[in-house]
């Protein structure tokens, strides 16, 4: 493959005495879908968080490849400003002076018409989550990162989301690393499936790759065989 | 900030516009009951010679000295007091702002700062009152500085407040867009703390009218503050009536127009409003 967009290796992260994660090497290619699986508080976010330079205080490396493409973050929450309608939202990192055409393409694209001058209170989480995935959009990121996107909302409005996301990845030529606790989810989106998990500090316990082409069918047995067999080899690897 | 909602395709929620809808009406004329009927009340009360009245004048004869007034003196003493409130609270709003700012953005000036602000807090403003007549004099000076001491604390507390309050992770998206400390002060902290600040405005000018009272009940040849003085010292409740009843107008006024300016700013808050279901 070409060379890797974005390239982690992080060999030691403490938070105080507690070592976080250690000796992770993960790399993000073109077009790819790669998921971080593992339990809850195994490191997850701040891994995410390394990506995203949002985490200065470790003992490794992030580069980003080619030309330098942008990496854009989608949090667990909307974070939402309470205060800026659903279009100020989108183009909020440019201020005022945002890119109107570009905004409201990208509001017709999560699907929000008609929905450009509402207030954030006036949105369901779902709809909320939409406009966070505008957000991420707007600077044309080449990566975009993704904290459990999906996990606060119910399982039809997560099912639409995770369409939507991969069409958008699909039609702006994204990679998505996206961090999830959903077997399911981690299988149906990604490329690759990288699971964490640690006894004491986290690092990438195993690779599952998923050579499906899509648009998938959730209800495919490759998928579900899959499951199968990813719960086995979460087993042995004491992760489960 | 100066984001408007607009309708929606979907439900669109009640909105209180005041002086339009019926509804609105029938809330004010609830709150107008009890006023009424303790006026109609007392009227009868004093005009059967229960209470005398050099004690307790009957609203209509409070009415009448109040249209006297206003035919006369009352607008000097109005526009003292309005004039002394509104430059004492400009001052000491403007400098609790500027405080909390620097409090509330810097661990280290809090550091500096703080236990200071918490000592002056622990004197109960008015004691200040001897020492600002011996070093300012019993002129205008005295008041607006005494004014501004009332209105500092309230907007400085809730100011400060409302900085620590900011949503971390509101502030995070900022950062990850990389702004400058400037872009996240104007784009992100500033409205996000703007609900506490008004809270603060509120409350100081509401201190700022009490403060202006008690200045002007110690030493002063104009103000409605002189005003109560005056009646008490010629024994003529009408008039302290009178002037209470001037101070409660203006001191709702003055607060009616930053709740209107809050709810110009605040239209985005999803905060209740009294009632699960209109
Ligand atoms: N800012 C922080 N300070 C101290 N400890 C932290 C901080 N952030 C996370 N941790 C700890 O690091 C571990 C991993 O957290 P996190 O990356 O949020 O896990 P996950 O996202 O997988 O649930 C947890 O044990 C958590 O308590
Ligand atoms: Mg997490």
């Amino acid at each position: 493959m070409s060379e890797a967009l974005l390239r982690v290796r992080v060999e030691r992260k403490n938070f105080a005495a507690v070592t976080v994660l250690r000796n992770i090497d993960l790399q993000l290619q073109p077009r790819e879908v790669v998921t971080l699986l593992g339990p809850s508080g195994c490191g997850k976010s701040t891994l995410l968080r390394i990506a995203a330079g949002l985490e200065r205080e470790f003992n490794g490396a992030v580069s980003r490849g080619g030309q330098g493409g942008e990496v854009a973050f989608v949090f667990q929450e909307p974070r939402l400003m309470p205060w800026l309608t659903v279009a100020q939202n989108i183009g909020f990192s440019a201020g005022g002076q945002y890119d109107q055409a570009w905004v409201q393409q990208l509001i017709r694209e999560v699907g929000l018409e008609g929905f450009a001058d509402a207030l954030p209170k006036q949105l369901s989480g779902g709809m909320a989550q939409r406009v966070a995935l505008a957000r991420g959009l707007y600077s044309r990121p080449r990566v975009l990162l993704l904290d459990e996107p999906f996990s606060a909302v119910d399982a039809f409005t997560r099912m639409k989301l995770q369409d939507l996301l991969l069409q958008l990845a699909e039609h702006h030529g994204i990679a998505l690393l996206l961090v999830t606790h959903d077997v399911d989810e981690a299988l149906y989106l990604s490329d690759r499936v990288l699971v964490m998990g640690g006894s004491q500090s986290s690092s990438l316990r195993l690779e599952l790759p998923v050579a499906l082409a899509r648009p998938r069918d959730r209800r495919d047995a490759r998928l579900a065989a899959l499951k199968g067999e990813a719960l086995t080899e979460l087993q042995l690897a004491h992760v489960i | 900030m100066t984001s408007k909602s607009k309708t929606l395709p979907a439900p669109t929620e009640q909105r209180w516009k005041p002086g339009v809808d019926s509804a609105a009406w029938k809330r004010r004329g609830k709150g107008l009951v009890l006023p009424v009927v303790a006026l109609l009340l007392l009227e009868v009360v004093v005009r059967l010679g229960w209470v005398p009245p050099y004690q307790l004048p009957a609203p209509s004869d409070i009415f009448i000295t109040l249209s006297d007034l206003a035919a006369g003196p009352l607008y000097k003493h109005i526009g003292a007091s309005v004039a002394r409130v509104l430059l004492g609270f400009a001052i000491g709003a403007g400098l609790a702002l500027l405080a909390a700012a620097w409090v509330g953005l810097s661990r280290e000036a809090e550091a500096y700062l703080e236990p200071t602000f918490a000592g002056l807090r622990a004197i109960p403003s008015l004691a200040w009152v001897p020492l600002l007549l011996l070093w300012l004099g019993i002129d205008e000076t005295s008041k607006v500085v005494l004014i501004a001491i009332g209105a500092f604390f309230p907007v400085y507390l809730n100011g400060v407040a409302a900085i620590r309050n900011i949503d971390r992770k509101l502030v995070e998206v900022g950062q990850m867009y990389g702004f400058s400390s400037a872009q996240l002060a104007k784009r992100i902290l500033l409205p996000a703390a703007l609900p506490g600040l008004f809270t603060g405005l509120r409350s100081g000018m509401s201190l700022a009218w009490m403060f202006l009272v008690a200045a002007e009940l110690i030493a002063a040849t104009k103000g409605l503050g002189y005003l109560l003085t005056d009646g008490r010292e010629t024994s003529r409740p009408d008039i302290v009536l009178a002037a209470i009843i001037v101070l409660a107008l203006l001191g709702k006024l003055c607060d009616g127009v930053l709740a209107k300016l809050e709810t110009h700013f605040l239209d985005w808050r999803d905060a209740f409003t009294g009632e699960a279901k209109p």
